[in-house]
């Protein structure tokens, strides 16, 4: 189906900040030399007093916000998802997560988004890590209106927030106007009766239009958008498992530790149903077009449709 | 202003005791990091009661001074101070590394009063406390921040990354001290990996120095009123330390880096600190 364009995620984050930035004083924003990039150049402008740019040096970057943060501020972080896991794991891990530091971690470029930059710049292993840590929360919106939205709602939190932002411009799915972002909240966007399909990110669009082809060959399948990945909305993944008692998992990451991971272990300790992942398998993925390097890793509608034809059909 | 007689002696005989107190605790518990702990007696000592402005009953006050024990594995000493100065029973120590203590191996600002930050992965307590003394920069709070950074831990990269950008932002409200033992786990510094001119390398990231004899109280407390004095940019205190110090077979050994305390040895280090003072 044709859908309106939005906004990038980045796009929306940075917007939000400059907004959040007038109504919560205590905001404060951190960058490692590329905020043109994840777009908190915005907020560099327009509150110059509350903007440090500490160059290439992500874990200083961390560490140093977990400290303002027991001043009182609110800090978030940005760089490229990649390097927010890799370089900062340890003060994310050892500061904020084991302290429950009020500190909120922005990665953008998450998934293949950064595609041309290669593998080198892919995130398809945060969820993973985040997840593994106690306190945590993890959010994962799948639009700009919804990453803005989710954005006050990781600086309403008192805890470590990771806000996975994409890239590039996305399909508009969400409406925020009216009520604001709930963590641990997965939303139902379409109702089915044979299977469900639970997906975050950048691939809830991509399973809506998975969605409407099975229909067409009469499989009814019903589509979550799960932009909390923790703390997981365990009553709708049950309510979907007893539902349709099938789940198709999509997400623009590994196959091990994310969004699959999660909805997995709920269902193999509570309800155990027949489950199929879509994501990347276990592999670095490429340089290359964006929407192309998605086919060629299997995250397309078409993929996730095939898995779930799989699972009604009892292959 | 010179350090008064009274109060020298007062902070001396606090070292002397907390020297016991550790040595007393890792006996009984038999774990923990003996060396390290002993080399940062009197700079612990001198800020706690002597420099840092805090209120054990308010543990979150506010305008509080920050303290950051970087070389987390010193926690011994940390505890021993803020036992004494009464943020906690004295007798809490004796659970120090135990099931259900809020007294961590390695210090956790969670579970304990007056922490100020989780700390054990080492190199991360200078640039958290950069973040500590720019909040308080940003809110006009006249707090000072200080960091104890051990010397086996500047080889960590990320303490450079710190040097440059707490130059950088002016962090003229940090103090950072170095406890320059010269001895890490393995061996010396010079045997494992040289530091080599430590003045030089902070100077050249923008740092004032000031070099002290980091177990001579009275210098300690000069050096932390000199660095106040600086503007502009942060101090580090490079003070020279003796891993171990005060017990003799401990002195300069990286083995007693964190290592049992058998009966006879403790018997033997008791009689040379002599109960403290």
């Amino acid at each position: 189906m044709a859908r309106v364009m939005g906004k990038a995620m980045r796009q929306a984050y940075g917007e939000a900040l400059v907004e959040l930035g007038k109504k919560y004083k205590d905001l404060v924003v951190f960058d490692a030399d590329v905020a043109s990039s994840t777009r908190t150049i915005m907020f560099s402008q327009a509150h110059p007093d509350r903007f440090f740019n500490v160059g290439i040096a992500e874990m200083n970057m961390a560490a140093m916000a977990a400290g303002i943060s027991t001043t009182g501020k609110i800090p978030f972080i940005n760089t490229f998802a990649c390097f927010m896991v890799l370089r900062c794991a340890d003060p994310i891990r050892s500061l904020m997560a084991y302290t429950n530091l009020n500190v909120k971690i922005a990665g953008a470029y998450a998934g293949l988004s950064d595609s041309y930059d290669g593998a080198s710049h892919h995130a398809i292993m945060d969820i993973a890590f985040m997840r593994s840590l106690p306190n945590m929360t993890v959010l994962s919106p799948c639009d700009g209106g919804e990453a803005a939205a989710a954005t006050e709602a990781a600086i309403l939190h008192q805890g470590p927030v990771y806000l996975r932002l994409h890239r590039n411009e996305t399909p508009v799915l969400t409406d925020y106007s009216r009520e604001p972002f709930r963590i641990g909240k997965g939303k139902i966007l379409r109702d089915g009766r044979d299977v469900s399909i639970i997906s975050t990110g950048y691939m809830v669009h991509k399973a809506l239009d998975a969605a409407e082809a099975l229909e067409k060959e009469g499989i009814s399948a019903g589509v979550v958008n799960m932009s909390t990945i923790k703390p997981l909305d365990e009553e709708l993944v049950l309510e979907c498992a007893r539902k349709t008692g099938r789940i198709v998992t999509a997400e623009e990451h590994s196959v091990h530790g994310g969004l699959g991971g999660a909805v997995a272990e709920l269902l193999a300790r509570k309800h155990p149903v027949p489950m199929a992942f879509v994501g990347v398998q276990d592999t670095f993925a490429e340089s290359g077009d964006y929407e192309k390097l998605l086919e060629k890793y299997g995250l397309t509608p078409g993929a996730i449709a095939g898995k779930a034809r799989g699972l009604v059909r009892g292959k | 202003m010179a350090l008064q007689a009274d109060r020298k002696a007062l902070l001396e005989g606090l070292s002397g005791k907390f020297r016991n107190t550790i040595i007393d605790t890792l006996f009984k518990i038999q774990t923990g990091h003996p060396g390290g702990s002993l080399s940062a007696v009197e700079i612990v000592t001198t800020l706690y009661f002597e420099k840092m402005r805090v209120d054990p009953k308010n543990p979150k006050w506010p305008d509080r001074d920050r303290f950051v024990l970087g070389k987390g594995h010193a926690a011994p000493i940390l505890y021993v101070a803020l036992a004494k100065k009464g943020f906690f029973p004295e007798k809490d120590l004796e659970t120090l590394r135990q099931l259900g203590s809020h007294l961590q191996g390695h210090p956790c600002a969670k579970k304990t009063p007056g922490v100020e930050l989780s700390t054990g992965p080492l190199g991360l307590g200078l640039s958290a406390a950069q973040g500590m003394a720019l909040g308080a920069r940003m809110d006009g709070r006249d707090f000072r921040t200080y960091v104890l950074l051990g010397d086996g831990e500047i080889q960590e990269g990320i303490v450079w990354e710190a040097a440059m950008s707490a130059a950088k932002f002016g962090l003229d409200n940090l103090t950072a001290i170095l406890d320059y033992n010269k001895v890490q786990l393995d061996g010396t510094t010079d045997e494992i990996m040289p530091l080599g001119d430590v003045r030089a390398k902070w100077e050249s990231f923008g740092w004032h120095v000031i070099e002290i004899d980091g177990h001579k109280v009275e210098e300690i407390a000069d050096a932390l009123d000199r660095a106040k004095a600086v503007k502009g940019r942060p101090t580090i205190i490079v003070a020279r330390t003796v891993k171990g110090k005060g017990v003799s077979f401990m002195e300069g050994k990286n083995t007693w880096h964190g290592k049992p305390i058998s009966r006879e040895e403790y018997e033997a280090a008791k009689a040379e600190l002599g109960g403290g003072k």
